[in-house]
């Protein structure tokens, strides 16, 4: 698995595309740093650019690295090696390159600009940490619909489809429901909600950083006591992880059973 | 000025007459053995120079003219059994005493020190622990409550007491005291004139500074942090607020100060950090808020309606999640140039100010306002093209709530 990974990485090393993704976060870092010259605004507008665009960036890169390497993949599927070693090789190679661009991207420009020094570094660390497992959980997601779908086309639009539904329609829909039922108490039923989708559940763990102070206005007690304590933030952390693992499994699973 | 130059003027005039007067010490192996008998046995205009140790002393009146000075702060320990001191005298001085243990009680609000009906007094270096009542000055006038720290342990508020309280008070000047842990850290009621400076307020049940029905008072300078509910104003007029700093009041109703019911004031030079709510304002007419920096707040105002004709210039409002929120479509207040790090105009005349009008209701604010669970969607991609949406074409929010000027630097 390990040699398949390595493999992998280099692989997309030597395509570039790990380049231009990581010079991308440098740009985009120094770009809002000079602009804004301040690390806190800066870390807020990066927020909005993480949630938003490494979800993307993942689907996106899973599913054309799949189907790119599908004949290799089937080369690879001839010789005796595990299938779950040489789909997971493949993911984390992808997932593993991705992450390591986002994290050096960003990490550098906010080490240059004083990062250290400054109060804003558990927000800024919180803010990869979350980019790492977006990025872990969209590029698995990827990877599933690539593999149940033969169709090039049809893969691609269900991925980015999975994409548009987490970042935008799911909170729409989230926010509707809310707003119907708006008689009922719906403290769990919201804080449930926000644990389906992992776009809101990163969200949900960096404003428990930026945003404190409003969440508490609130009057649930069940809010309180998930924001007011570790509890939202290790849950967050847990759910985060299972949204991980789970699409990990599923691809093994899958791989193992299928026909190619 | 004035009320300062008099009051420092009866300080000289005190000291003056202190120096002919007699000196009687105080301390456990002395003729004199407590301060009760000290007490009794000054003239006017004594001085009682109480050397270190413990005094087990309650209801200690001080009813003529008298300086207490305290040396190396001897502890007075009233046991828990009622009020330690009361001043009902004119002209007396209590300096450098650490008092605890006051009594507790349903009925009577005992306090460390109470003043009755008395002029000219100073209350300074006083440290006052497990208390009820800390200062309490009933109907008193042109006095000094100054450098005092008082930290008390209240865990309820029903049974607990406030820091430094003015009742039917005038002219008082209130500096540089330190108040933890009691149930409000000072507390005015029908109280004109006062001046509150530098003191730091903090950790109180309920609030730092509470006012209630007091007119022509000044605060300045103060620092607020990580009360109950913040501060709160209540029904008064003609109040200025200068240069204090609120922080970290968090909690469902919590915020950096409370005005209802206040008229004509001015708020300046103030700093709102990170409080669920910056100001909350309700019922407020006529009031100036320049120059103060929200920052960091949920709210950094909520303005809750029939406040009329406030003005709202040259104030910045940094990395709130929300600017502003109102819960009426109707505005008759000003918003103008003002620096919002939410603003995205531009500046093409390159005057200074915005080209295009900043509107600080986001649809998202009102949407809270009526649905509060859906604040967990803040920052969503989704409420941010409602919110783009709204600002493009006002529904929802008042139309006219605009400032037309919004600054593109921040106010120094």
């Amino acid at each position: 698995m390990i040699k398949i990974l390595k493999y992998s990485f280099y692989d997309l090393m030597r395509s570039r595309w790990s380049y231009v993704y990581f010079l991308f976060y440098l740009l985009l870092g120094f770009v809002l740093l000079f602009l804004n010259n301040e690390l806190s605004k800066a870390v807020i507008t990066l927020m909005n650019v993480i949630i938003v665009l490494v979800p993307l960036i993942g689907t996106i890169f899973g599913v054309m690295y799949y189907y790119n390497s599908k004949e290799f993949t089937e080369l690879l599927l001839a010789q005796p090696i595990k299938r779950s070693s040489i789909f997971l090789g493949q993911y984390l190679g992808v997932a593993g390159s991705l992450t390591v661009s986002l994290v050096l991207g960003l990490g550098i420009p906010f080490a240059l600009y004083g990062l250290f020094q400054s109060n804003a570094i558990w927000d800024f660390s919180l803010l990869l940490i979350t980019g790492a497992f977006l990025t872990l959980i969209f590029t698995a997601v990827a990877f599933n619909i690539a593999l149940s779908n033969e169709n090039k086309i049809k893969g691609f639009g269900y991925a980015v489809l999975a994409w548009l539904f987490l970042a935008v329609i799911y909170d729409g829909l989230f926010l509707m429901s809310l707003i119907v039922f708006e008689e009922y108490p719906l403290d769990n039923l919201s804080l449930i909600a926000t644990m389906f989708n992992p776009i809101d559940l990163s969200r949900t763990l960096i404003l428990l950083k930026l945003d404190i102070s409003a969440l508490l206005g609130y009057t649930g007690a069940i809010f309180k006591q998930f924001f007011g304590t570790n509890l939202g933030l290790f849950m967050s952390i847990f759910m985060l992880c299972l949204w991980t693992v789970i699409p990990v499994w599923r691809l093994a699973y899958v791989a193992k059973r299928k026909d190619f | 000025m004035k009320r300062r130059e008099v009051f420092f003027c009866s300080l000289l005039l005190l000291f003056g007459i202190h120096l002919q007067a007699g000196t009687i010490t105080v301390c456990g192996s002395c003729k004199v053995k407590t301060i009760k008998e000290g007490v009794a046995m000054a003239a006017d205009f004594d001085t009682l120079l109480i050397k270190k140790g413990t005094y087990n002393e309650f209801n200690i009146q001080i009813t003529k003219p008298l300086t207490l000075i305290g040396e190396n702060y001897p502890v007075i320990d009233g046991g828990d059994k009622g009020e330690i001191i009361t001043i009902v005298s004119d002209n007396v001085t209590i300096d450098g005493l650490f008092i605890i243990n006051v009594g507790t009680s349903y009925t009577a609000d005992y306090a460390a020190i109470r003043v009755v009906q008395s002029e000219h007094f100073l209350i300074q270096n006083v440290v006052l622990e497990k208390l009820f009542f800390g200062i309490y000055l009933e109907k008193c006038k042109n006095g000094k409550v100054y450098h005092n720290k008082i930290i008390g342990d209240a865990v309820d508020e029903y049974n607990s007491g406030n820091g430094i309280q003015l009742w039917y008070s005038q002219n008082i000047v209130v500096e540089r005291n330190i108040v933890q842990h009691v149930r409000d850290g000072i507390y005015l009621e029908f109280s004109d004139n006062i001046t509150i400076e530098n003191n730091i307020s903090s950790d109180n049940l309920r609030y730092g500074l509470h006012f209630m029905f007091s007119n022509d008072d000044i605060y300045k300078d103060n620092t607020f942090e990580n009360n109950g509910a913040g501060v709160a104003v209540m029904f008064s007029k003609r109040i200025k607020m200068l240069g204090n700093t609120f922080r970290k009041n968090w909690g469902t109703a919590s915020f950096g100060i409370l005005l209802k019911e206040i008229n004509d004031a001015e708020i300046t030079g103030n700093t709102f950090e990170e409080n669920t709510v910056g100001i909350s304002i309700e019922g407020s007419n006529r009031i100036n808020y320049s120059k103060n920096n929200f920052i960091k707040n949920g709210w950094a105002i909520k303005v809750r309606g029939a406040c009329y004709t406030n003005t709202f210039i040259h104030n910045n409002f940094l990395y709130n999640s929300f600017d502003l929120a109102y819960n009426s479509n109707l505005n008759d207040n000003i918003f103008d140039e003002n620096y919002w790090s939410n603003y995205t105009g531009y500046d093409l005349d390159r005057n200074g100010t915005g080209d295009i009008p900043y509107r600080p209701v986001k649809l998202f604010s009102y949407i809270v306002n009526r649905t509060p669970e859906t604040i967990i969607l803040l920052r969503s991609l989704f409420m941010d093209i409602i919110d783009f949406s709204e600002k493009v074409s006002p529904v929802f929010t008042p139309d006219e709530l605009v400032d037309a000027k919004p600054l593109m630097k921040r106010i120094k």
